[in-house]
C-alpha cells in the first residue's frame, strides 16, 4: 500500500513538476517573443495596446529606421572590434599567467596566487578606478575598455585548474629536448589547451560584448560607442526626459517601436551564436567551480 | 590550491602527478630566477595589470582622505583627515540610499539565492533528459544578454502599451507607469533579477546533485524513506557545501547590488527607493565631480563588502564546517 500510495503521489508531483517548468520555459521566452511581435507591428497597434505575441500590422519600416542609421552601424562595428581586440589581450594575459601558477616548482608561486585572489574579495571600487583611468588619458579610447578589466580572476582560476590537469612528463621530455619555458607553452601546452582556450575566448567575448558601462562612463564621443551605450541611450530617451538621446531625435513618436527593433538586432548575434556555446561555458563554470 | 605550509625536504625526482609530494628545488631566489627567468618573464605584464589596475586603485582610495583636485595627482593634495567620512556620515542622502542598499541587497538575497536551489530540484526530478537539457538552455539564456538589453525589455514589458497594463486594463484596472513609481521600484528590479539568473544560478547545484553517491538513496529507500524524505535527507545534505559557498559569495556582494541595473532602470521619480549606495556615489563623484567625497563612500562599501564576507566565511566554518578559505 504504501510503495502505491508513495507512486500515485510521485506520479502527480511528476505532472505538476511538468507545469512548473513549463511555466519556467515560457515566463523566460515571453519577453523575448513580445519584443519580437512589437519589433513587426505598426505603431498605431503598440501604442493602443494591442499587440502581444502576435505582430499586428506587420511592416518592415522600423527596421529601415534604424538600419538607415549610420551611427547604429558604426556602433555595432566598435562593438565588434572591441570585443575581438579586449579577448585577444585578455587571452594572452590570462594563459600567460595561469600558466605560471600552474608550476608549482615555482617560487613565490603563492604570492603570486594571493596578489590575484585578493583582488576578487576587495576592489578600489569606482571612484579610484575612474581617477586613475582618467589620468592614464585612456579616455575617448579603446584601451579604456580593454586594459581596466584585462584579466578576469574566476577565468584565471579555471585556466590554472585545466593547466594544472595536464601531465607532467610531456613538458619534462620537451624540456629533455632542449625546448624552452616559452617553446613548451607554444607547441606543448597550447595545442592541448584548445578546449579550455576556446571556453576563455567565449567567456571574454561574450562579457565584452555586452559591456557597456566602461563604455558609458569613459567615452564621450557617440562615433565611439559600441551598440550596448546607442541602445542605453535610447531606452533612457525613453523614461527620462534629461536624458533623451540625440537618437531617437525626430522619431520620437515611433520611439518604443524603434527600441524594440533595436533591441532585436542587438540580440539576434548572441541568439544565434548561443545554442552552440552554450555547453562551453557550463562545462567552463564547472570546471572553475571544482578545482577553483 | 592548498599547498603545504611546511617545505618538503629537497628531492631530485619530481613529484608524481597527483600526488601532494612536490620538488622543492634547492637555492634562493637568486637560482631560482636564474632558472625560471623564462616563467617569470610571463608573469611580468600580468603582475603590471594587477598592480596599475587592482592595486593602484585601492591605494587610490586615500583620496577620501586627502583634497583631490580633478587633474592633479591620482592620490590627491593634502591629507583632510575624516572629513568627508564625517560628511557623508551626516549626509541624510546617504542614509536614504544605505537603507535602500539594505533592503534591495536583502530581497534579493531572499528571492533569488533560494530559487536556483529548488528549480535544480525540480530539474533534478526530469527522467527525459531531452525535456531536461531544453529547459536549461532556455533558462541559462537571460544570462548571456547584456544587462542593457534585460532592462530594455523591462522597460517594454511594463510599458504603458506593454503586456502588463495591457492585463491590467482587461482585468478593469488602471494602467500604471511602473518604472516612475517608487513603490514598484523594488518588486520590479527583483522580479528582473530572478528572470536573469534563476537558470544560470542552477548549474552549480546541478553539478553537485551529480555528486551524490547513489548508495545513499539505495540505504534510504531501503529504510523506507519516499521522495520527499529522500530528497530531505540525502539530497539537501549532499548539496550543502555548494549552498554555503554560494551564500559566502552573495553575503559578500550584497552591497554591491547590481549596479549596472539599477542604474539603467531607476529615474529621479523612483530615487527613493531605487537609489543606492553606488549609484549615488557614481552621481556624486563622476557625474557631479566630488570625487573625494564618492570615494569616502565608496570605500565604506567596500570594507563592509570585504567584513561581510570574511564573517559570514567564519560563522559558516563554525556552524557547518564548510568555508571558503
Amino acid at each position: 500500500m504504501v510503495t502505491l500510495a508513495t507512486s500515485r503521489g510521485y506520479r502527480i508531483f511528476q505532472a505538476v513538476n511538468a507545469v512548473i517548468l513549463t511555466g519556467v520555459v515560457v515566463v523566460t521566452l515571453y519577453p523575448f517573443v513580445n519584443i519580437v511581435a512589437r519589433s513587426f507591428s505598426e505603431e498605431s497597434y503598440i501604442a493602443s495596446g494591442q499587440v502581444n505575441l502576435i505582430p499586428r500590422g506587420f511592416n518592415l519600416t522600423t527596421y529601415q529606421i534604424v538600419a538607415s542609421d549610420p551611427m547604429f552601424w558604426t556602433n555595432y562595428r566598435n562593438t565588434v572590434v572591441y570585443t575581438v581586440v579586449a579577448t585577444l589581450i585578455s587571452i594572452v594575459l590570462t594563459t600567460c599567467y595561469a600558466y605560471v601558477l600552474s608550476k608549482k616548482h615555482l617560487r613565490g608561486r603563492k604570492t603570486l596566487v594571493a596578489i590575484a585572489l585578493f583582488t576578487m574579495f576587495f576592489s578600489g571600487g569606482l571612484i579610484p578606478n575612474y581617477v586613475l583611468v582618467t589620468s592614464l588619458g585612456l579616455k575617448d579610447s579603446i584601451w579604456a575598455i580593454v586594459l581596466p578589466n584585462a584579466i578576469n580572476v574566476f577565468n584565471l582560476l579555471v585556466m590554472k585548474a585545466f593547466f594544472e590537469g595536464l601531465p607532467v612528463e610531456l613538458e619534462e621530455a620537451a624540456a629533455i629536448d632542449g625546448l624552452s619555458t616559452y617553446g613548451i607553452l607554444l607547441r606543448i601546452v597550447l595545442p592541448l589547451s584548445k578546449a579550455v582556450i576556446a571556453t576563455m575566448v567565449l567567456f571574454y567575448a561574450v562579457s565584452y560584448w555586452n559591456s557597456w558601462f566602461a563604455a558609458f562612463l569613459y567615452m564621450n564621443e557617440s562615433e565611439l560607442f559600441p551598440v550596448t551605450v546607442y541602445l542605453r541611450n535610447l531606452i533612457a530617451g525613453a523614461t527620462t526626459s534629461e536624458n533623451a538621446g540625440a537618437v531617437a531625435g525626430d522619431l520620437t513618436q515611433a520611439a518604443a517601436n524603434i527600441q524594440s527593433v533595436t533591441i532585436v538586432l542587438t540580440l539576434i548575434p548572441i541568439l544565434v551564436v548561443y545554442p552552440f556555446v552554450q555547453r562551453f561555458f557550463v562545462s567552463g563554470v564547472m570546471l572553475g567551480a571544482v578545482k577553483g | 590550491m592548498s599547498t603545504a605550509k611546511t617545505s618538503t625536504p629537497p628531492s631530485e625526482d619530481r613529484a608524481e602527478r597527483g600526488s601532494t609530494r612536490r620538488r622543492r628545488p634547492r637555492g634562493g631566489w637568486r637560482a631560482a630566477l636564474r632558472r625560471d627567468w623564462q616563467l617569470y618573464s610571463l608573469a611580468v605584464l600580468p603582475l603590471l595589470f594587477f598592480v596599475i589596475f587592482r592595486y593602484v586603485p585601492m591605494i587610490g582610495n586615500v583620496i577620501a582622505f586627502r583634497r583631490f583636485e580633478p587633474g592633479g595627482s591620482v592620490l590627491g593634495e593634502a591629507w583632510v583627515g575624516l572629513r568627508y567620512v564625517r560628511m557623508f556620515l551626516s549626509d541624510p542622502t546617504f542614509w536614504t540610499v544605505f537603507t535602500n542598499t539594505l533592503v534591495l541587497g536583502a530581497l534579493t538575497l531572499l528571492f533569488c539565492f533560494p530559487l536556483p536551489i529548488v528549480l535544480a530540484l525540480l530539474l533534478n526530478e526530469i527522467r527525459n533528459r531531452k525535456l531536461k537539457r531544453f529547459v536549461q538552455s532556455v533558462s541559462y539564456l537571460p544570462h548571456f544578454l547584456s544587462i542593457v538589453i534585460v532592462a530594455g525589455v523591462t522597460m517594454q514589458l511594463l510599458a504603458l502599451d506593454g503586456p502588463v497594463n495591457q492585463i491590467l486594463r482587461t482585468m478593469g484596472n488602471e494602467t500604471i507607469i511602473f518604472l516612475q513609481q517608487p513603490d514598484w521600484f523594488r518588486t520590479i528590479y527583483v522580479s528582473s533579477e530572478m528572470w536573469q539568473t534563476v537558470g544560470w544560478g542552477t548549474i552549480l547545484y546541478l553539478a553537485a546533485l551529480t555528486t551524490i553517491d547513489d548508495q545513499l538513496y539505495e540505504a534510504a529507500r531501503i529504510d523506507g524513506a519516499g521522495r520527499w524524505r529522500q530528497t530531505l535527507h540525502v539530497t539537501l545534505p549532499g548539496i550543502l557545501p555548494t549552498v554555503v559557498t554560494l551564500l559566502i559569495l552573495n553575503i559578500g556582494t550584497f552591497l554591491a547590488v547590481g549596479f549596472e541595473k539599477v542604474l539603467l532602470l531607476y529615474n529621479p521619480l523612483t530615487y527613493p527607493t531605487a537609489d543606492v549606495i553606488s549609484t549615488y556615489l557614481y552621481r556624486v563623484g563622476v557625474v557631479s565631480g566630488n570625487f573625494s567625497y564618492a570615494a569616502a563612500i565608496g570605500l565604506f562599501e567596500a570594507l563592509i563588502g570585504l567584513a561581510l564576507v570574511l564573517s559570514a566565511n567564519v560563522i559558516s566554518r563554525r556552524t557547518v564546517g564548510t568555508s571558503l578559505w
